[in-house]
């Protein structure tokens, strides 16, 4: 017989960004219990508000599945006496697997006999199963922030207030902080009441006809309908930001969408001030014509139906209107100012005790740069350009807007640099400084923007590392990894011709000459490749599975782009066709490992197979080595393969490991070279067939 | 609803829901959450429900009386329950109702807000509570306080008055609210708002308030020495009130700050242990009154 499984966790508000996480985490949890404990089912659900988490098992049979396996005992030796009756030994063993001594039974596992027995488990009652373990297993979710509530020891997102744990019609017993389980649940906080469901089947719906819509995409799908109706009816275009639609989906148990109005006065604030107050502050979804102009409408999604809507879309208006008050106050302020004077108030703020203020950094970052600007041979305007752009760069985090809306940094700098008259290019690059911002977001346009980036950003990595601040695990409070990645977005995007260890170098020496170098230059350095290795085999993830990843990683990554180039060709290189190429490869690479020279004597090659994989070799070092210098990669692997017919030739004449020692070593040193050659491609070896 | 029939109504609603009411503490401080009644209180095993309003300092939120929202010093309705009851999140809802709020006529959301104070060695988990998008309540769970682990865990519930009387009272600037019938917040405060920002900013005598920071640094050491937890305190909430107005003054660089805020908390850890002790030696006297009815 089979019934549906509920458990609905009932709480305090969750916070918006965890619940996804909490219940796709007790969603896998229960369906990988069940597996484990051999009870079948043919589907499931999940269910999630800001204050309840629940899943839902279909057709869960009501008892584990029998089992039956054999067992290994004692061998024959050990197991019968000189009479041929069982020892004490095999008695034990038939006792320990619940069978009689008659079912035992011998069986010959690599030329000795053992005794051995079918153990038969019959399946233990599913109801009885949950009710032991359900609590546990509720109690072992894992989230990013616990706490603790009244007397109770326990632990959990937010205070636990009731669970509802249901098999069929059969409340499952137990008890958490004080909760015990039933067959009620919670209807929505002001519009609904309690429910008690006769029957599993029931839930969903029960719910909604008390204001909880418990299931997650019909609510999104409800929010997002809404929102175009509205702009359906007003002739509006609402972007809907998707991080934001998530937020608010799991602040809300009855979506409600309502648009509200602000003074139009407040559009001479910039726009990016506008949707941030309205979409960081007060989860507002911005409103804009057609024409993607900002309309001083914004859309906020209420927790419950329409009811007194009025009332509450002139109560956020209100909210937003002393928000913009405020903001256009701290613009006007903030144009009082001059970029000499907020640059000179840089030199007070800590960047970080040890490695000083944020004027300090700007000067690092200037050294930086300027290398730079040399080593990517930049015009004289362009490098006036940078100069200029790192030395302002930073000015705007002394402003009161940014000091009120941190995430604007670098956007009111761009705007008041404007304003102040710099030049555009400057001003851009003040903005493109911290891109990307978050993983997927835009990298530098101009060079100018992406030399800044990359000059800002490693001047962070390594000032940090050089400290002994490593991201470990979750910790990373300085987002080092973020940083990382940033460079090889820009360097893969920019395509600068640049090298990650050039990059670092530079960086380094800028620490070296400000003393703040508190580890050996190399060390650091090798430490920091490591780091950034491990970005750009992310992104190459994107684009390659891992073990083409592998093999062009191991032959190095210094050039993003050429490393990119080399991962796509070689994804597209590898199919079953080229397996006997790759595996010459291979051949080459295994003993090329026992050479000990790679000093070939030319005198001591024999005539034939061996003289001409000698004659390819050194025609394709040289023809590979231009196609790469030319970034023609497709070239240079279409030269490399043209080495496995003389290499499997080689093979099939020649004797490498002869007892002839000379001749023993020069041939290892000629399949060292070949070797090489191959793997300043890639590794081939990685590659998994 | 005038703001002082507001406090009326939150001790009379508090009072009838497990709460004794106190009244406000005499020493400057930065929040309610300061005040001993709640510091010290929430500290250690003992059962505590308490309720009061607080006049609240914050100097750098000085304007001089000419912004509509921000002020040197603000009220807040604070409520302390220990251990957090199990259904506190409905009390506070009905504690709303009282002031005449319907949430069936407003949006009201827990939108997650969790609570550091530094200086205190205190955090918290919880929510601002948002009322048709404005944030009227502070509702936190102290998981830490002083250093030490709290256990049992007290809610900590705080009102922002003003905030909640400017939409109460449907008016734009706080000046503008009824403290009483004819009686506006700015014919009461307005003149100590311009006064006070005025010295804060421009007057205050930076070299005294250094002086007297040490001092009173010094005497809280004294006083803890001597196991006067209380005393110790005051001279405690004295220090961090005079780093505000140092702070407010442009007078800390932000390299010393972290050193001043390092100070203050190493002072109120240490009250924060004797307190404990006291009170473990005192045999804690308050879980003998069972169920924490204070006022039963």
């Amino acid at each position: 017989m089979t019934k549906h499984l509920l458990i609905e966790i009932g709480m305090e508000e969750i916070p918006a960004r965890f619940v996804r996480g909490a219940i796709n985490q007790f969603h896998e949890k229960l369906d990988a219990w069940l597996n484990e404990s051999r009870i079948h089912f043919s589907s499931s659900k999940i269910y999630a508000t800001p204050r309840r988490i629940a899943v839902m098992f279909h057709d869960v049979s009501d008892r584990q599945e029998d089992t039956s396996e054999e067992v290994k005992g004692p061998s024959r030796k050990i197991a019968e006496d000189e009479n041929g009756s069982w020892t004490k030994a095999a008695l034990g063993f038939a006792k320990s697997q619940g069978v009689n001594e008659e079912a035992l039974f011998y069986k010959t596992i690599k030329d000795v006999e053992y005794v051995h027995a079918v153990k038969n488990t019959e399946g233990v009652d599913t109801f009885e199963l949950l009710s032991k373990h359900l609590k546990d297993m509720i109690l072992s979710l894992q989230f990013p922030k616990n706490m603790r509530w009244g007397n109770y020891n326990i632990k959990f997102i937010r205070p636990i207030r009731w669970m509802t744990a249901m098999y069929g019609e059969q409340v499952i017993p137990f008890e958490i902080a004080g909760t015990t389980t039933s067959n009620s649940s919670k209807g929505h906080r002001f519009l609904g009441h309690d429910i008690e469901l006769r029957d599993v089947n029931e839930y969903a719906e029960k719910l909604e006809q008390q204001f909880v819509i418990a299931d997650i995409e019909k609510r999104k799908h409800m929010i997002v309908e809404q929102i175009k109706q509205l702009e359906a009816d007003n002739d509006w275009h609402i972007p809907i930001d998707e991080s934001l639609l998530e937020e608010v989906l799991f602040l809300v148990e009855y979506p409600t969408a309502l648009a509200g109005q602000f003074e139009e006065e407040f559009l001479t604030i910039p726009k990016e001030v506008l949707i941030t107050s309205m979409r960081e502050h007060q989860r507002y979804f911005p409103v804009l014509n057609k024409e993607g102009e900002l309309l001083p409408f914004f859309v906020t999604v209420r927790n419950g139906n329409e009811d007194g809507i009025e009332q509450v879309a002139k109560g956020n208006a209100k909210v937003l209107r002393a928000r913009l008050a405020d903001a256009r106050f701290f613009y006007e302020e903030d144009q009082k100012m001059s970029i000499d004077s907020a640059i000179a108030r840089l030199e007070k703020i800590v960047f970080h005790d040890e490695l000083g203020t944020i004027g300090d950094k700007v000067r690092r970052m200037k050294h930086i740069a300027e290398s730079l600007s040399t080593h990517l041979q930049l015009d004289e305007p362009t490098t006036e350009q940078v100069k200029r752009a790192t030395c302002i760069c930073k000015f705007d985090l002394v402003s009161q807007m940014v000091g009120e809306f941190p995430e604007l940094q670098g956007t009111m700098g761009k705007d008041y640099a404007l304003k102040a008259g710099e030049d555009q290019v400057v001003a851009d690059a003040i903005f493109e400084h911290y891109q990307p911002r978050f993983a997927g977001d835009a990298t530098p346009k101009s060079i100018v923007g992406a030399v800044l980036s990359l000059a800002d950003k490693v001047d962070t990595l390594v000032g940090c590392f050089s400290i002994g601040i490593i991201p470990t695990g979750s910790q990373d409070p300085y987002a080092l990894r973020r940083q990382a990645a940033g460079i090889v977005q820009i360097l893969k995007d920019a395509k600068l011709d640049l090298s990650i260890s050039a990059l670092l170098q530079i960086a380094v020496e800028a620490h070296n000459r400000a003393n703040l170098l508190k580890k050996e230059a190399n060390k650091l350095q090798s430490e920091l490749t490591q780091f950034i290795a491990l970005r750009v085999k992310n992104t190459l993830m994107d684009i390659a599975r891992y073990d083409i990843v592998d093999a062009v990683m191991e032959s190095g990554f210094d050039y993003i782009e050429l490393t990119m180039s080399k991962t796509n060709t070689l994804k597209h290189f590898i199919t079953e066709e080229v397996k006997p190429t790759v595996e010459a490869f291979n051949r080459v690479s295994n003993l090329a490992e026992k050479a000990d020279s790679d000093q070939i004597n030319v005198q001591l090659l024999e005539e034939g197979p061996e003289a001409q994989l000698h004659q390819m070799l050194m025609d394709v070092e040289s023809k590979m080595e231009e196609a790469l210098q030319q970034k023609q990669i497709e070239k240079a692997l279409q030269y490399l393969t043209e080495l496995e017919q003389p290499i499997t030739t080689f093979f099939d004449h020649v004797m490498v490991m002869v007892d002839d020692e000379a001749l023993r070593v020069n041939r290892l040193a000629l399949l060292h070279r070949v070797g090489a050659l191959i793997h300043s491609f890639a590794d081939f070896k990685k590659i998994v067939w | 609803m005038n703001f002082q029939k507001m406090i009326f109504t939150l001790q009379q609603f508090w009072s009838e829901h497990h709460c004794i009411i106190v009244q406000p503490y005499d020493v400057e401080k930065g929040a309610g959450t300061l005040n001993p009644m709640t510091f010290l209180k929430s500290i250690g095993p003992e059962p505590w429900n308490v309720a009061y309003a607080e006049p609240s300092r914050r100097p750098a939120d000085g304007r001089y009386g000419d912004n509509p929202n921000r002020l040197y010093q603000h009220h807040q309705f604070q409520v302390i329950l220990k251990p957090s009851p199990d259904d506190i999140q409905e009390m506070y809802l009905d504690s709303l109702r009282a002031l005449g709020i319907d949430p069936l006529k407003h949006d009201i959301r827990f939108v997650e807000d969790n609570w550091e104070h530094p200086a205190l060695g205190a955090w918290g988990l919880g929510w601002e509570v948002w009322l048709d998008g404005m944030e009227i309540t502070q509702f936190t769970y102290f998981q830490q306080v002083g250093g030490i682990d709290a256990n049992p865990v007290s809610v900590e519930i705080t009102y922002g008055l003003e905030r909640l009387a400017s939409y109460i009272q449907n008016k734009e600037s706080v000046y503008d609210l009824e403290w009483s019938d004819g009686v506006r917040y700015g014919d009461i405060f307005h003149q100590a708002e311009f006064e006070h920002s005025k010295y804060t900013f421009e007057h205050s005598d930076t070299k005294m308030l250094f002086t007297l920071f040490n001092m009173f640094e010094e005497e809280a050491k004294n006083a803890l020495e001597e196991s006067l937890v209380l005393p110790a305190y005051d001279y405690v909430l004295k220090c961090s009130h005079t780093f505000n107005l140092l702070d407010a003054r442009g007078a800390i660089s932000v390299t010393e700050r972290t050193g001043y805020i390092t100070r203050v908390r190493k002072l109120a850890r240490q009250c924060a242990k004797n307190y404990l002790e006291e009170r473990e030696r005192l045999d804690f006297p308050l879980l003998k009154k069972q169920g924490g009815n204070m006022n039963d």
